[in-house]
């Protein structure tokens, strides 16, 4: 057996990883608008958050309500570290990183003892505790004043000041994020994590250490979550606690279902849907809707969220995936419906 | 011809839920190579003393040694790091995996890789899965479902199924291999072609350790059995010392009087 | 200000919010033991009691007409909640069942925008809002109505759920659906009435302290979260539990205000509930046995 044969084992293609780079690089000179630019530059942060979303939701079969905390680690510690302290802004995303791994840990460990509700009720709590806390330490943080003045990013001598620039930078780390998160999911990891949902009780006696792998995700998808924040906070130069907190928690979470949990590619779909359908929404509401102010565009990602539960619940990600199969001709991904209940298929008597 | 050689000993092992006893004070001793079965009528405590050993459930007192060591109460994966695998009574195949996934997931503790790796898609790990890609088919092999291998799990008819948890356990080159009601569901064809591969594992080197109810297959094809009743062992030997033992032979045929008078 | 007299000035501002998480957080108490469902949209409810109430003064409605007719109409929007988002996912898995309902919350909040607009509305006080003079402490009659009604309306709840025959078919859906449905009661039947129960209970807490805090389409999210703590530190199982968690949690955080910090209230909170959830999931008050499955 060789490598090669292994591709049916992953059913993977790499048409995504070839044709999205490509678009993504072009897409600055197809449309060589500024606005367009700052729009694809939050989907690519977007997508860096969702990315490890969907590792913990969708592969270890976990829920995080409170994710926006770890964004907001990143971003303060980026914000902090290279402007009251003057060091380098690729210092502070490390830093961001490894503080927000910490508290992965030291909250993760009682939290992933929880199940069902009390485990998306916990990560809600936690949310809400570090997002007060960034309102409260404000000599640290800027309170709700916000946090002035965070320098650009520049990569030995090279600024990433501009859009363009930065439109590059976040991309290469999206595509390294998802690079690095496919491999996770093609090898031991991946299926030990696949296991812990396919059977919780199977995986525990064939020695996958549950606990463990649980613990790992949720470091994982915080470091990605921090790493997100740390490029926003350099791009946008001025943070505030309100762009961390509960509300974008469940911002993300929508952004994963919709884009589909099940899939790497999710984190992007789903990005790109819920920034490009809001830019969308704003623009024309007020077309409809002369007199209304206020961001009421929220019922439609409430109501799309609702929908896609119901009847989508794997998201837009494996429509997408079938419609390229149709130019490959290959075999269709092996596609679980989320609610599947094995027991009705094999013993035919007992149902519930 | 092989000296007996104690694998597994079970050392005064009960289980009480409450004021409920359903494990009481039992012990045996299993050997390495037999294939050895835990019978007993309905609610004698098969399953409890079965999950007491996997660690599913803690015992309350006694202990379990494996070769040297005290498995007592440890967790299930722990129980696996040992080298003891099991199959379940009502199929826990991954449902969201294909045949061969199932399989290579069985291998888990014999690979190396961690996350990080994984990340980085080192060549070692490439190595590993191509390895283990292997193994897994030489298991889907042994136990003749190897056509099935990018099959998803739960369309597999139900004794391919069963087969599929037993190359599973196997996959991990475990020590002994522990099976929870292997027949139930199973029709005849389907538990001759289980029955052979449990055979031809136990010639190489494999322990096996069942409980059963199907009798047919449990006195033809073990070495030893244990007998219990209402959680207390009341026999312990071959298949010809239990089938004349007065007291097991009391316990089922009592069982039926019962059920005959209360009809 | 003396230091006695600020305790009881703190302790009564605790019980007004706490018997408004309570009446709240009964009514997730309902919901989760009839349906199984965690409504992380519960507070909305409160929102559009509160919203709708005031409106409907503002069109010439008496108080007393508008407080009524506003809590019929917000148990039927909950019983419009229950038919097109609980019940097509009722054998959804636990996670999908939770965010659908934040999915609703987010839609309700939405629709509160295009209907209210953003800015903060009140509603007039149910009766003369002068102060009284209490033990050195300064109160707010309003404070009574909340408190009172709260009361109230627990009794009356404690007396439709063990005296009277729907009540007692609720009752029998959370101790055993099944015994429930082979007795003839509809587990979908009660799965309505409960949540649609529940939205009332909501409206009514959310007029109640609307003359207090005002009204506007943010704010049920936070009086959502802070019950649905109160549930869980009570136990999710009982009623009562969770009244006693709402009245705990309402008092610890209006002496967190009062006597360190008010922006840290949210910590002391959200704390209480990762400590029970970390140590006694089952909850402080819980009884042995009250184990949903």
């Amino acid at each position: 057996m060789e490598k090669k044969d292994l591709k049916k084992v992953y059913h993977n293609s790499f048409i995504g990883l070839i044709i999205l780079p490509i678009l993504i690089a072009v897409l600055p000179v197809v449309i060589p608008s500024s606005y367009i630019l700052t729009i694809f530059i939050m989907v690519g942060i977007y997508a860096l958050v969702c990315n490890g979303m969907t590792m913990l939701i969708g592969y270890a079969g976990q829920i995080s309500l409170g994710h926006a905390a770890f964004y907001g680690i990143g971003a303060y510690s980026s914000a902090i570290i290279s402007t009251t302290y003057g060091l380098s802004p690729w210092i502070g995303m490390i830093v961001g990183m490894i503080i927000a791994g910490i508290i992965a840990i030291i909250v993760g460990i009682p939290t992933f003892k929880l199940k069902g509700h009390y485990l998306a009720l916990a990560t809600l709590g936690f949310g809400i505790i570090v997002f007060t806390l960034f309102k409260e330490f404000r000599e640290l943080t800027g309170g709700s004043n916000g946090f002035f003045g965070i320098p650009s990013i520049n990569l030995f001598g090279f600024e990433f000041n501009s859009d363009l620039r930065y439109f590059y930078l976040v991309w290469v780390f999206v595509f390294i994020g998802i690079i690095f998160s496919r491999n996770i999911i093609h090898s031991r990891i991946g299926r030990a994590l696949r296991s812990i949902e396919g059977s919780e009780i199977a995986s525990d006696a064939v020695g996958v250490n549950i606990m463990k792998y649980k613990l790992q995700v949720f470091v994982l998808s915080a470091m990605f979550a921090s790493l997100a924040g740390s490029l926003l906070a350099h791009y946008v130069s001025f943070i505030n606690p309100d762009l961390f907190g509960a509300m974008t928690s469940i911002y993300f979470l929508i952004m994963v279902i919709i884009g589909g949990s099940k899939s790497i590619w999710g984190s992007v779909i789903g990005a790109a849907t819920y920034v490009l359908l809001g830019e969308l929404l704003k623009h024309f509401m007020p077309i409809l809707l002369p007199n209304k102010g206020g961001e009421f565009e929220i019922v439609f990602f409430g109501i799309l969220l609702v929908v896609t539960l119901i009847y989508m619940p794997n998201g837009l990600s494996p429509q997408l995936e079938k419609i390229f199969s149709k130019f490959q001709k290959k075999k269709v991904t092996i596609e679980t419906p989320l609610q599947i209940n094995k027991k009705q298929i094999a013993s035919g008597g007992e149902n519930q | 011809m092989s000296e007996a050689k104690t694998i597994l000993k079970v050392e005064n092992l009960t289980k009480q839920f409450g004021g409920v006893v359903a494990v009481s004070d039992v012990s045996f001793k299993v050997n390495k190579g037999e294939i050895f079965a835990v019978i007993g009528p309905n609610g004698a405590g098969k399953t409890t003393l079965f999950n007491m050993i996997t660690g599913v459930l803690p015992a309350s007192s006694g202990n379990v040694f494996f070769e040297d060591k005290n498995l007592t109460r440890k967790k299930p994966y722990q129980i696996a790091q040992a080298g003891i695998t099991r199959t379940f009574q009502n199929l826990e195949v991954f449902s969201n995996m294909s045949v061969i996934e199932n399989v290579m997931t069985g291998a888990h503790l014999t690979m190396k890789t961690n996350l990080l790796m994984a990340g980085l898609r080192l060549p070692m790990v490439t190595k590993e899965e191509v390895k283990i890609m292997e193994t897994a088919m030489a298991c889907l092999e042994r136990v003749g479902i190897a056509g099935l291998a990018h099959e998803l799990a739960i369309t597999l008819p139900y004794g391919n199924q069963r087969l599929l948890e037993i190359a599973r356990a196997a996959a991990s080159d475990p020590k002994v291999i522990l099976l929870d009601e292997p027949m139930a569901g199973l029709n005849p064809e389907e538990s001759r072609q289980l029955v052979d591969v449990i055979l031809k594992m136990r010639e190489e080197g494999m322990t096996f350790i069942f409980v059963e109810h199907d009798m047919e297959t449990v006195m033809s094809i073990s070495d030893r059995i244990v007998v219990l009743d209402n959680g207390v062992k009341i026999g312990e030997g071959t298949p010809e010392e239990i089938y004349q033992n007065p007291k097991v032979v009391a316990a089922y045929l009592g069982d039926e009087e019962e059920e005959y008078v209360n009809a | 200000m003396e230091f006695s007299s600020q305790i009881i000035q703190l302790l009564f501002s605790g019980l007004t919010i706490g018997s408004i998480y309570a009446l709240i957080a009964i009514g997730f108490v309902i919901i989760y033991n009839v349906t199984g469902v965690l409504n992380l949209a519960q507070g909305e409810f409160a929102m559009f009691g509160a919203l709708i109430s005031i409106s409907l003064v503002k069109m010439g409605l008496p108080l007393w007409a508008a407080v009524i007719l506003s809590i019929m109409m917000v148990f039927l929007i909950g019983g419009l909640f229950e038919r097109v988002a609980i019940y097509p996912a009722r054998k959804a898995s636990v996670p999908t069942l939770i965010i659908i309902t934040i999915g609703v919350s987010i839609a309700f909040r939405g629709i509160a925008i295009l209907i209210w607009g953003t800015q903060p509305q009140s509603l007039q006080p149910f009766t003369d809002n002068t102060p009284i003079k209490f033990l050195n402490a300064v109160l707010l009659p309003q404070n009574i109505w909340a408190i009172g009604i709260s009361l109230v309306s627990l009794v009356v709840m404690f007396y439709l759920f063990n005296k009277t025959f729907i009540g007692k078919a609720l009752t029998a859906c959370v101790v055993n659906q099944f015994a429930a449905r082979l007795m003839g009661i509809k587990p979908e039947k009660m799965s309505l009435l409960a949540i649609s129960t529940s939205a009332g209970l909501g409206a009514l807490a959310g007029i109640v302290i609307a003359p207090i805090s005002g009204a506007s389409y943010d704010m049920g999210m936070m009086i959502g979260l802070k019950a649905f703590v109160a549930a869980v530190v009570g136990g999710l199982t009982n009623v009562p539990a969770a009244i006693g968690g709402a009245f705990l949690i309402g008092i610890l955080e209006s002496f967190a205000e009062g006597l360190w910090s008010s922006g840290l209230k949210d910590v002391v909170s959200f704390s209480l509930l990762l400590i029970i959830l970390f140590v006694k999931p089952e909850g402080i008050f819980a009884k042995a046995s009250g184990k949903r499955v």
